[in-house]
């Protein structure tokens, strides 16, 4: 057999291999794509052949393939061959070469799930994770429901490697499976502490994951997140915290509010400046009020500014514009840093210093940052950049309504040379700021004009590059205004000459249609002139330039061009004719362009309000029959117009329903908004009312003197682009003389205010411009109305906002994949489901969540204690929660949990709180411990908890003093119904608590008391146990084993025996023999518990009893199962047989005085410093007594045996600490053995 | 979230890629390029961050690159992923190559390219970070070859002689990737 293996290889030897695929593509560099032809044509051959090495070797060499661009899904069949294979060699290349080329749309996937589970299951780790590695990049929404059980379970794994592998897979499932979210959450909320730190990394990493697109679900894992910010030391989990903070933090203010003190803390201390940046950004995020925390994010990120490491500068630069948004003052504190950062060397930094520079600005220094823009841009290589630039200026300038700008002409002038910025995608940009200032700017029009009548002349230049977006559209913007302000032109004649030339038909064609308008409203105003010159030959002379060029214009391809050029030509024809009439017609001409246009805001035409009356949904006329075919291909002919479809989407107005309240309300707003705006003008008296109001005559237009020392008219120097004067730094200089003489000003008067900083109002305002706000509709405001932020559609994450805080339903758990069981008990179940669907019914959303808490949980134990009623009867199983479906109560949650003491207990205590309480509560703990936390419930007495309970009421009431003093009333309220609630429900053991609650109900808070006692314990499984009596049934004892699973796989068929002694024998299954043990009628899955209970009989109860056992139990896996084996000693103690009952004083004396109870003991006890009512407590608690009598420090008590023994002790504290107990019985060896064991319990 | 991790070496040509998110092989040999073509111009004293390109991601996408001698290694992250903890990643997996193939060099990711996916999938999984002590990295790699080995035992002999004598005549092997400090960090 070895040998034909060692053969096999050495035919395999010469095989090509991986290595040898990637020499020889080296060697065949010139015909690469031949060769590999060829060897692509081997490994097809390779994949035929059965032997699995050979297969895996050819699929080693398609996945290098496939990292040069070659398809290999032809292959995929065979990937999943190697993947099945048992080598773990063979099994790793599979899964590379999947996790490679497989994806959602892969349809063998399809066949791998049983091999992957299987592969999931394997005992070897390094299977198991290979296969979890393959799985996270090829998830599919099938195999995320087939598998999310499986990976479920191996997040409990005892292998860290696999369980942090585990953990992380499971937020791919939820990617493709949301419904999984749900049921495995409380598991995924558990890894959070694992003791494993890459487990908990991975943790922390899914859920903030998780939260990221979905934030607001997440809120009520703050504490958890909060206690481990500051316990942790891991730096990766540290930075996911702290950014899963800064996400949840804009949420719930008190959060940050919290969280202040711990990230200032950390960004004092921290060395890693990645820690340190993260703790920043979440500063920024979450708590923008607190000033002093940002003055001292704004000073560390200037330390990393400054720092040599350009990294650091960068993500620097980066936080800074985002603290910007909210502090600007902070951030132009350093303004210097940030203007010495564009000029670095890096692009990246450059375009980061450049998103500052918007909050940089201010009337003071705009002319001087832009003139350092237009330096960078001259030197900028890439385009990119200097596109960035150019549209920076152009932002930086124009915003808040041209805040900044003190003086339009230099603005004006800088978009003028902004034109000549060689292969720029921003021409629209320009042509849209020019157009807007020149017609919201009045006073500058004559100035913007003149420098459009330039740029027209020059236009060759500019129209070279007929490139969509390119810079010619500015030509749009100068031909616009040229024409429209035209009675502002030095020289129309020369500018209508410019627009007629040659070249302007290589123009885009809707540049060219404003061309030609354009031309008839100039030609409109020479004529004007003209007429009033009288000069007739200068009228026939430019009327027979448009008649001659007006014809290239009817041969445009565009339609547009083509109509209005036509229209015009018409038009002129029919204008010359009368000039050759002798009629004047100039005034008539005029008419077609005569008025004013006016701004209007953008949003003004959504704002319109429906006249009443006016229902836009009803036909004007009927609505076309539809018989109407032969219309349908006549539309072809004509383009569809965007724009005309826009128009019509545009008349669907928003309906404002406003009341005349709303209305007037608003325009008294809008009044006073316009009267303190000084970019508004100021209406008129008689204005009043009239739709127009903001049209003012231009001479109404404040306009302050000019400096003299701009003129007015700058030529533009076509020539010299490169000309290092530039045409703005006039203004420029000319305003920082203008500083100087008035700081000499100053200075020569001395003046007080000498010392104080040039402040905004000091910047000399050359040009003072008003700006007209646009036109809006009467009664309507401007505001923003951005719909809300929400995910995409597609985005995965939308079907994961789920809630998490409400209880699991009980048909909420991953599909498990099992064989049909026909249960023993099917006729309960429908009874159980009809009526919960009956419930469901009537249930109300608000009512629902409470009421499903309680009924899941009861459902669940009813379901499986259904199941396992199959068993014999004498074992009494119970299905206790499995704590993957438990709630982790969180700190400082008050809540109760009961305790599983009993096996037929309901559940009796609801949880009162909903979480977001809980939260609520550790928000508002202002200085109360963070960890002000429940013990999660172990199985013990109720007591335990019931204690613990008191212990956090007493904590809150010193903690919330008066204020809550109420609500505190009403929880001892409660509390107290509850215990009663508990007392009743006890039918077992209900005597020997009485004792204790009453005992409970006042004095300082008791240390927990369980009793429960460990019975054994190894790597698989822990078992505690309990002994129940019933006072009619002497012989019999119960012991109650709660059998908690600590390994990850299945347990099963698991039996307890025990070796039978002469006195104490154990019930087990009819026919049975003292060495057969009695089968635990339940499996035990991965990290459960389940309690079973076991019946003996007992001679005589005096003696305690020690009995020795084993416990069996089978570990299953996929393959295989094991066979383990646990022995234990059960320890039955006499006080196991007695029962507290309830006794009266007379009674009680009588008994004493009966001389029945013959014998007599007395033990001593230290109380360890612990109160009398301690000591008291314990004894009745372990020794199921009940209190008779207390008196200050001394009590009697009572209790009874199972067969009847009545045993009497006064217990009497000495001073010191000694307590002393004296007891009577009628049997003396009882009653020595339970006084010595109460010895030991309770001291 | 990690989208993809691309090596290649200064001239583009691709020693590793790994991309979280599907894209076919055209798409993925596409942004190869792009992101080739934005990383190969920057200097060496610039930061090492770019904004995403056209083809990955958007706007919330990040490249962090690092450049080892003749290979960038580049990783494409998003918005919740800290840069300077993805640096610091991009660090212990050149540190953990180096390791794994004493005084890694580009030839070494050439031929073993399987072998560097194996060390990757201890460091990433899924786009998520999974793993960054490199101590228990490199004790995981080495059982997972010595396993590999064991499986091999008796039959895998002829072909590590065979390989072993077709390796006798490689060309010798370039400088060693050096590896700077990375003080941000830890």
């Amino acid at each position: 057999m070895a040998l034909k293996k060692v053969k096999g290889s050495l035919e395999r030897v010469f095989d090509k291999n991986l290595h040898d695929l990637v020499r020889g593509i080296r060697n065949h560099k010139d015909d690469e794509a031949k060769f590999i032809a060829q060897c692509i044509d081997e490994i097809k051959q390779e994949l035929r052949q059965d032997n699995i090495a050979v297969k895996a070797n050819a699929v080693a060499k398609l996945t290098y393939l496939q990292m040069l661009g070659y398809d290999i899904s032809w292959a995929a069949f065979n990937v999943i061959e190697v993947m099945s294979s048992n080598k773990f060699t063979f099994k790793r290349i599979g899964y590379l070469a999947a996790s490679q080329s497989f994806h959602e749309e892969t349809e063998v996937l399809m066949l791998t799930t049983n091999m992957i589970r299987k592969d999931l299951s394997s005992q070897n780790q390094y299977d198991a994770a290979i296969a979890l590695n393959g799985l996270s990049c090829f998830m599919t929404p099938d195999l995320a429901r087939d598998l999310a059980n499986d990976v479920m379970t191996l997040m409990t794994s005892t292998r860290p490697y696999i369980r942090k592998r585990a953990v992380l897979i499971m937020y791919k499932i939820f990617l493709k499976f949301p419904e999984a979210l749900r049921p495995a959450f409380p598991r995924l909320k558990e890894k959070l502490e694992d003791p494993d730190p890459g487990v908990q990394s991975a943790a922390v990493n899914v859920i903030c994951e998780l939260a990221r697109k979905n934030p607001k679900n997440y809120l009520s894992l703050a504490p958890v997140f909060f206690k481990l910010m500051t316990s942790s030391t891991n730096n990766w989990v540290l930075i996911k915290i702290i950014k899963l903070f800064g996400a949840l933090t804009p949420l719930e203010p008190r959060l940050g509010k919290k969280l202040i003190e711990p990230l200032t803390n950390l960004i004092h201390s921290t060395s890693a400046m990645s820690l340190l940046y993260e703790c920043i950004n979440t500063v920024i995020a979450g708590m923008p009020n607190h000033n002093a925390s940002i003055q001292l994010c704004v000073q560390k990120l200037r330390i990393l500014i400054e720092d040599s490491d350009q990294n650091l500068k960068y993500l620097g630069l980066l936080a800074m514009s985002k603290i910007l948004k909210t502090h600007p003052k902070s951030v132009q504190a350093h303004k210097d840093l940030i203007l010495q950062c564009l000029d670095d060397k890096d692009e990246s930094i450059r375009l980061r210093a450049l998103d500052l520079l918007y909050g940089m600005v201010s009337k003071k220094n705009l002319m001087e940052i832009v003139r350092k823009l237009m330096v960078h841009m001259d030197k900028a290589e890439g385009s990119m950049y200097r596109d960035e630039l150019l549209s920076k200026i152009v932002q930086i300038c124009s915003q808040n309504n041209y805040q900044y700008i003190t003086n339009f002409e230099w603005y004006v002038s800088v978009l003028v040379e902004l034109t000549r910025v060689e292969g720029t995608r921003h021409g629209s940009v320009i042509a849209s700021q020019m157009l807007d200032v020149a017609i919201r700017v009045k006073a500058i029009r004559a100035f913007a004009v003149e420098q459009m009548a330039q740029l027209l002349e020059n236009s060759h230049t500019v129209a070279s590059s007929a490139q969509r977006n390119g810079i010619c559209e500015v030509l749009y913007a100068a031909a616009w205004i040229a024409g429209e302000f035209s009675e502002h032109l030095r020289d129309p004649r020369g500018t209508l000459d410019d627009m007629l030339r040659q070249k302007v038909t290589s123009l885009p064609g809707h540049i060219q249609a404003v061309f030609v308008q354009n031309i008839m409203k100039l030609y409109a105003a020479i004529l004007v002139k003209y007429e009033e010159d009288e000069d007739n030959d200068g009228i026939r002379e430019v009327s027979d330039l448009l008649v001659e060029k007006l014809p290239m214009f009817v041969q445009s391809g565009d339609l547009e061009v083509q109509e209005r050029a036509c229209c015009i030509l018409q038009l002129m024809k029919y204008v010359k004719k009368l000039q050759d009439k002798d009629v004047s017609c100039a005034d008539e001409v005029a008419a077609l362009f005569a008025g004013e246009l006016n701004p209007v805001a953008p949003k003004a035409q959504r704002k319109v309000a429906v006249p009443e009356g006016l229902d836009l949904d009803k036909w004007i006329n009927d609505p076309p029959s539809d018989s109407s075919d032969d219309e349908g291909p006549a539309n072809s002919l004509f383009i569809p117009d965007d724009s005309r479809m826009m128009n019509e989407s545009m008349t669907r107005p928003v309906v404002e329903e406003l009341s005349d309240d709303e209305l007037e309300r608003r325009r008294e707003a809008r009044r006073a908004e316009t009267q303190n705006n000084p970019h508004y003008l100021k209406l008129g008296a008689s204005a009043k009312g009239s739709k127009y109001q903001e049209v003012v005559n231009v001479e109404d237009i404040p306009v302050a003197n000019i400096d003299l020392s701009v003129p007015l008219y700058v030529p533009v120097t076509e020539n010299s682009p490169q000309s290092t004067k530039r045409l703005s730094d006039k203004y420029l200089e000319a305003e920082r003389q203008a500083r100087k003489r008035d700081k000499k000003r100053r200075h020569g008067k001395k003046s007080k205010r000498r010392h104080k900083s040039e402040s905004e109002e000091d910047v000399p305002v050359v040009h003072k411009v008003d700006i007209m706000g646009g036109e809006m509709p009467e009664g309507a405001t401007e505001s923003g109305d951005e719909g809300n932020l929400e995910l995409d559609d597609n985005d995965p994450h939308k079907l994961l906002d789920i809630d998490l805080d409400r209880p699991l339903d009980a048909d909420e758990k991953l599909p498990v994949r099992t064989h049909r069981i026909v249960s023993p008990s099917a006729e309960d179940r429908p009874v159980e489901e009809k009526k919960k669907h009956h419930r469901k019914d009537k249930e109300k959303e608000k009512k629902r969540k409470e009421k499903e808490k309680k009924k899941s949980k009861k459902e669940k134990k009813r379901n499986k204690s259904g199941d396992d009623s199959a068993h014999p009867s004498l074992l009494i199983a119970t299905e206790l929660m499995s704590p993957g479906h438990e709630a982790i109560p969180s700190p400082g949650e008050e809540e109760e949990v009961a305790p599983p003491s009993a096996p037929v207990k309901k559940d009796t205590t609801p949880k009162k709180e909903e979480p977001k309480d809980d939260l609520d509560f550790w928000l508002s703990g202002q200085d109360a411990p963070v960890a002000v936390e429940v013990t999660a419930p172990e199985p013990g007495a109720a007591a335990d908890v019931d204690s613990d309970a008191e212990d956090t009421s007493r904590h809150k009431k010193k903690k919330e003093k008066k204020a809550k003093k109420e609500k505190k009333e009403k929880k001892e309220k409660k509390e107290k119904k509850k215990k009663s609630k508990v007392a009743n429900d006890e039918d077992v053991d209900s005597g020997r608590r009485d004792g204790f609650e009453e005992l409970n109900s006042d004095g300082p808070p008791l240390p927990p008391m369980s009793s429960y006692r460990l019975l054994a314990e190894d790597s698989n499984i822990k078992m505690t146990y309990e002994t129940r009596v019933q006072s009619q049934q002497g012989q019999q004892l119960i012991v109650s084993v709660i059998f908690t699973s600590l390994a990850e796989q299945h347990l099963k068929s698991l039996e307890f025996n025990v070796m039978d002694s002469l006195n104490t024998k154990m019930d087990r299954l009819p026919g049975a023999t003292t060495h057969d043990g009695v089968p635990v009628p339940f499996q035990l899955p991965p990290n459960s518990f389940n309690e079973g209970q076991f019946a003996f009989q007992v001679q005589s109860i005096n003696v305690a009893q020690k009995l020795r056992g084993t416990l069996t139990y089978t570990i299953k896996t996929e393959e295989s199962s094991t066979s383990e084996k646990l022995d234990f000693k059960l320890y039955l103690p006499c006080t196991a047989f007695l029962i507290a009952t309830p006794c009266s004083s007379d009674a009680f004396a009588r008994l004493l005085q009966g001389g029945e109870l013959s014998s007599k003991y007395s033990i001593k006890l230290s109380s360890g410093g612990a109160p009398f009512s301690h000591v008291l407590a314990k004894v009745c608690f372990y020794g199921h007594f009940a209190i008779v009598e207390q008196i200050d420090q001394s009590a009697s008590l009572y209790s009874c045996s199972t067969q009847g023994h009545h045993i009497c002790l006064l217990v009497k504290a000495n001073g010191g600490g000694d307590v002393s107990i004296d007891g009577k019985c009628a049997d003396g060896s009882l009653l020595s053995n339970v006084m010595e064991e109460i010895k030991v319990t309770a001291s | 979230m990690i989208k993809a991790i691309v090596v290649f070496n200064n001239h583009g040509k691709p020693r590793l890629i790994k991309f979280f998110q599907h894209y076919n092989e055209d798409m993925q040999q596409q942004i190869v390029r792009e992101t080739f073509h934005l990383v190969s111009k920057r200097d060496e004293n610039v930061c090492n961050f770019l904004e995403g390109g056209s083809l990955i991601g958007g706007s919330d996408y990040k490249i962090i690159y690092r450049h080892y001698a003749t290979l960038y290694f580049v990783f494409c992250v998003d918005s919740s992923e800290s840069e300077l903890g993805i640096l610091d990643l991009i660090q212990v997996f050149v540190e953990t190559l180096d390791k794994a193939f004493e005084n890694v060099c580009e030839l070494d990711l050439i031929f073993h390219v399987d072998k560097v996916h194996y060390i990757l999938q201890e460091l990433v999984m899924g786009g998520m970070v999974l793993e960054t002590n490199m101590t228990e990295i490199v004790t995981r790699i080495e059982e997972q070859s010595k396993l590999e080995k064991s499986e091999a035992g008796l039959a895998g002999a002829p072909a590590r002689v065979v390989s072993a004598a077709k390796n006798l005549d490689l060309p010798k092997l370039p400088s060693n990737i050096q590896l700077p400090n990375l003080p941000s960090f830890r």
